[in-house]
């Protein structure tokens, strides 16, 4: 079982790739073209292979104990992960979002929409959810490639599991990647997936105070969708009260106003995401140029050598 | 209920440190864990034992090092201390706080067998 996602063992189901998404690392090792680090401190250890039989003390204090000093991020390695796909992601110059929120803010309507306007061939999507393949059919059905992960029991994404996805899906250089993480307003804030920003999205048919009962999740995201508003005149929700909680807990939030259903507000958020990806592909360009030099001067080198 | 997925972190954090310095039975964990890293002790400590059954940390006595909350306020500039996220300052009132620390999630030292 992968550590970082401790979402019970075989549960996690990644399309394209038959059973549990690490077993083929046991099975072919090496022959398996893999984007992530398995060698040396291998993340499949057998704590068994420790014990000996029956007769081991667990009383504190029996025999000799010494200190080790760790000072080690739990998170560690899930963080190792997340900059791993951050990589991959930089040299393809695709903008990666992970969408976070409650089950039922309308987060795959949303998202449907966008591809729509966007057009969906710049476009591709990670869908997490527990069970079904339902949200990547129906991002499918829009003509954008989609992988759905089903986590099983596991109640978030973990870097490594999208690091998998990412090996599956067909993505445009310079395009965008929406990861649709698990509805969930508590445990996705904590992992890293390795993209460029969080969006958490709020719709009006919750409570105005959800950014101060869920608030790890409002700090940990640069942007704020509020969604569904087109359906305000039949609610007395406070759109203000809703944006003051959310900066009481993130000053620097950025909230945009949308409504997939009428189109409201989505051009400001498309805008938002057109900066995005000009931004990656604008890094990536730079960094293909200073490659581009580097390339030039050693061959430079080795005309010069050749002479 | 992410304590699962970090306990299995600190296992793992545990594990590799099992074969880095060769030792094969831990008997007590000591974890510092930030009042705003949004993680619960006692849930913490639960999927902790439940974890490290069968493995070199199993029985091990877990220490939770609670790090206070701390932030930064815009208005006064200065760092205060926070209970919670959507806290506020303790002297202007205001909400314009840069959490600074507290959110600290670490294996900080074993004691090892």
């Amino acid at each position: 079982m992968c550590v970082t996602c401790g979402c019970g063992e075989g549960e996690v189901k990644i399309d394209g790739m038959a059973g549990h998404a690490h077993e083929h690392v046991h099975e072919d090792g090496s022959r398996h073209d893999h984007a992530h680090s398995h060698e040396g401190d291998h993340v499949h250890a057998h704590p068994h292979e420790h014990e000996h039989g029956a007769t081991h003390s667990h009383a504190p204090g029996v025999g000799q104990t010494r200190m080790v000093q760790i000072e080690q991020d739990i998170l560690a390695k899930n963080n190792a992960y997340a900059r791993a796909n951050r990589d991959k992601l930089a040299e393809r110059g695709v903008f990666a979002l992970n969408l976070v929120s409650s089950p039922g803010s309308g987060k795959t309507t949303l998202l449907c929409k966008t591809i729509d306007l966007l057009g969906s061939a710049s476009v591709a999507v990670i869908e997490g959810d527990q069970q079904t393949s339902q949200d990547a059919d129906r991002i499918r059905a829009t003509g954008a490639p989609a992988i759905q992960i089903n986590t099983g029991k596991g109640c978030h994404l973990d870097a490594h599991m999208v690091g998998h996805a990412l090996q599956q899906l067909q993505l445009a250089d310079g395009g965008l990647l929406m990861i649709e993480n698990v509805g969930n307003l508590v445990c996705p804030a904590a992992f890293d997936l390795g993209e460029a920003n969080k969006v958490v999205i709020l719709s009006v048919t919750e409570g105005e105070d959800k950014p101060i009962k869920y608030p790890d999740m409002f700090r940990a995201a640069t942007l704020m969708l509020l969604n569904k508003v087109d359906l305000l005149p039949h609610l007395s929700y406070d759109v203000d009260a809703a944006i003051a909680f959310a900066r009481r807990v993130n000053p620097a939030i950025r909230v945009i106003q949308v409504s997939a259903t009428s189109g409201q507000g989505m051009d400001e958020w498309l805008t938002y995401l057109r900066a995005g990806m000009a931004r990656t592909t604008a890094a990536r360009q730079q960094i293909l140029a200073v490659l581009k030099a580097r390339v030039a001067a050693l061959e430079a080198q080795l005309q010069q050598a050749k002479a | 209920m992410h304590e699962m997925s970090l306990a299995e972190g600190v296992l793992q954090v545990i594990e590799d440190a099992a074969q880095r310095d060769h030792f094969s039975k831990v008997t007590a964990v000591w974890l510092e864990i930030g009042q705003l890293a949004g993680v619960e002790p006692q849930a913490m400590a639960f999927c902790f034992d439940a974890v490290t059954r069968g493995s070199v940390a199993e029985g091990a006595r877990l220490e939770i090092v609670a790090t206070p909350g701390v932030g930064w306020c815009m208005a006064c500039a200065k760092s205060v201390p926070m209970n919670e996220v959507f806290g506020e300052c303790p002297d202007c009132g205001g909400y314009q706080l840069q959490v600074t620390g507290g959110t600290e999630l670490r294996v900080k030292e074993l004691e090892v067998a």
